[in-house]
């Protein structure tokens, strides 16, 4: 078991032409990730990688029984990309895509409401069922398969908590890149949810950083709901309020989203906060000493 | 993007959103035309920079003729304005807005954000003008009003109404408030703001309703679609290290510390800032260089570290997923011997390839000293700049 995908989920990628996107398919397709069909409008009926393109995301789920997509389209399209996914109803649609304005996301966010498909991102480095499904950017081969949930804002802070896990000799079940946007599809309680109800996630490590108030309000999800250990990292400790640390949403303003709130909030719910980014992996071990779950997660040799 | 509070208004005046009639002046000398043209009895003459608290530091005056408008302006032009916006060095103001003065009969709070819990835009209001809104929401929270906007029908009638009436604007002004907040909301979806604060917006004596004081921010993802606004920017209000960090697509942001950062990925930029203060360390920046960086863009984060004087000593942290670590690790090398570095430089390499970049560090020959682990290399970043 895992969330969101697995090795049943068929996927078509958006702008699978472009340099972005074809790159990623190719590193998608050797992980084996099962690729059935690309977009590019204008494109349609040539091939990429072995994979046949089409016009419109609709021709593509009509020939190809398409679950889910993955969205590499320039920021400017977007939006428009993630509508006609949701209008196709997909499953799942994963945007990697940085720098969409955010009117149009809350346009999109509007768009859904009522729909079937859940997005993932925008600004996100994508989801990976270890050794089933990998749909994203991130390096399919730092992650072990095993029972530990990951969920995370942060591209490269994701990879460096699955590394010490893997390291560690803890896989995990699924990671989940959520976004670094403050307009995005799933949110943290989202895929705590999942975790929650997911057989073969036994902990989950959850990543956060500074802005909006996510973070505060999974906390208190995981204090009322949450049956499983949850322990957490907050970025940003030292940014300075007012400036937008690279991430659109990363950024203290009105002297809300301090990481010192966000600590604070997570500790009082009862979920152990790493005190740095290079202990995230110690401090779920400890914890899944102290509840005896450290043999259970241990799935591979250190 | 920030932009001046003169330019906001003129935005605002080209969309019919009632603003006080003014110009912008570089000189003492424009200034009293600007204000001869105003026909006014009283004007007001007030310092631009891109930071709130102007008044408060003496870069606000009402001048009641001509010659006081020259005497302020040739008083506040050139002046260093410090407020609790600017930090203690404080910004130099370089332009100057000449309005004319209104008869204020009560000042209020108009502003409109982002709600993140929401995914929507908000509009918010009080009868608490001149204020700062986040000590309005602490001292007397029941006196803001909010109004959720659904984007498929933008903000409508009846919310600016409940609005207007909810913050006791006066029973003959309603009417006037409700243009002016339709019209800021156009103003903020066609544009793509992220911010469009009035603080004050005032009724007047004879009967107006209008921005005082007006602060737009626009969504730097968005200006590829609004030439108009991005030139309105003023680089003299922005970090010279930032403005060229962004030509090379370097996210970059100056920070009062000693210890040089280069990392791939904000999330992990910010975590090693961190590490570095955790470790007793003072990070001088935040620095992305993003998901494919090649050794021209290692390069120039090099050189824009360096261009920071009080940098005495780097600290590079990279996790090479799909980039690979022995790419970093020539990039490192060659920025390295381009610039010539003569401070500490420690380089915490993992992932992909990284048994190779580690001996392409060894190998240059260069004083690179290799962190084991990123928690190593905060700890010897520190104790070497010490």
């Amino acid at each position: 078991m895992s969330v969101f995908i697995n090795q049943d989920t068929k996927v078509i990628v958006q702008g699978i032409t472009g340099s972005v996107g074809l790159f990623h398919t190719q590193q998608m397709l050797e992980y084996g990730t099962k690729i059935v069909g690309g977009v590019t409008p204008g494109k349609g009926g040539t091939e990429v990688e072995g994979v046949p393109v089409f016009d419109t995301v609709e021709q593509a789920v009509q020939k190809t029984g398409a679950n889910a997509s993955v969205i590499y389209v320039p920021p400017a399209f977007a939006a428009d990309a993630i509508m006609e996914a949701v209008d196709a109803e997909m499953d799942l649609a994963i945007c990697i895509t940085e720098g969409i304005p955010v009117i149009d996301m809350v346009k999109v966010s509007r768009y859904m409401e009522g729909k079937k498909t859940r997005l993932v991102g925008p600004n996100c480095p994508g989801v990976i069922t270890p050794e089933e499904c990998k749909i994203g950017i991130m390096p399919g081969y730092i992650h072990k398969k095993g029972h530990v949930g990951v969920v995370s804002r942060s591209g490269t802070l994701t990879y460096e908590a699955v590394h010490q896990l893997s390291e560690a000799g803890i896989g995990q079940s699924t990671a989940v890149g959520i976004g670094g946007d403050p307009v995005n599809g799933t949110n943290f309680i989202d895929v705590l949810k999942a975790f929650n109800e997911d057989d073969d996630t036994y902990a989950v490590i959850m990543i956060g950083e500074i802005g909006g108030t996510a973070e505060e309000e999974a906390a208190e999800w995981v204090k009322a709901n949450m049956t499983k250990p949850v322990v957490g990292f907050i970025g940003g400790q030292t940014a300075p309020p007012g400036k937008r640390m690279g991430h659109a949403g990363a950024i203290i303003s009105g002297g809300k989203g301090t990481a010192e709130e966000k600590i604070k909030t997570m500790e009082s719910c009862g979920i152990k906060v790493a005190p740095t980014p290079a202990v995230m992996g110690d401090t779920l071990i400890s914890v899944l000493e102290n509840k005896g779950l450290l043999e259970k997660c241990t799935t591979h040799k250190a | 993007m920030n932009i001046h509070e003169y330019q906001g208004k003129e935005v605002l005046r080209s969309y019919g959103v009632s603003v006080p009639n003014g110009q912008v002046a570089y000189s003492a000398k424009e200034a009293v035309d600007v204000a001869k043209q105003l026909e006014s009895s009283v004007y007001v003459v007030k310092a631009q920079i891109h930071a709130g608290g102007r008044g408060k530091a003496g870069g606000v005056k009402i001048a009641k003729n001509l010659d006081e408008v020259r005497t302020y302006a040739e008083e506040i032009l050139g002046k260093t304005l410090v407020t609790h916006q600017t930090g203690p060095e404080g910004k130099e103001v370089k332009r100057l807005l000449i309005e004319e003065g209104c008869d204020i009969d009560k000042e209020y709070y108009v502003g409109l954000v982002l709600d993140r819990v929401t995914s929507r835009v908000v509009m918010m209001a009080s009868e608490e003008g001149g204020t700062e809104i986040e000590e309005v929401a602490e001292h007397s929270p029941e006196k803001i009003f909010k109004e959720v906007i659904d984007p498929a029908v933008g903000l409508q009638g009846y919310q600016a109404r409940r609005l207007a009436f909810n913050m006791n604007i006066p029973k003959k002004q309603v009417n006037k408030a409700v243009k002016f907040m339709l019209g800021l909301y156009k103003v903020f979806i066609e544009k793509d703001a992220s911010i469009a604060e009035i603080n004050p917006l005032v009724t007047t004596g004879d009967g107006n309703v209008m921005a005082l004081d007006a602060k737009l921010n626009f969504d730097p993802n968005a200006l590829y679609r609004h030439k108009d606004i991005q030139e309105l920017r003023d680089l003299d209000e922005e970090d010279a290290k930032e403005i060229e960090a962004s030509k090379y697509e370097l996210s970059y942001i100056a920070l009062e510390g000693n210890i040089g950062c280069m990392v791939n990925g904000a999330g992990l930029a910010m975590a090693t800032m961190d590490i570095i203060k955790h470790y007793g360390g003072d990070p001088a920046n935040f620095l992305d260089v993003g998901g494919g960086a090649t050794a021209e863009k290692v390069t120039e984060a090099f050189k824009i570290i360096l261009s920071d004087k009080n940098v005495k000593g780097i600290y590079v942290n990279i996790f090479g997923g799909i980039m690979k670590c022995d790419v970093i690790a020539e990039g490192v090398v060659e920025a390295t011997k381009q610039v010539g570095l003569e401070i500490p430089l420690v380089v915490r390499l993992e992932g992909t390839n990284v048994d190779q970049g580690k001996q392409i560090l060894k190998d240059s020959g260069l004083n690179i000293t290799a962190a084991e682990s990123m928690a190593d290399g905060a700890e010897k970043i520190v104790s070497l700049v010490k």
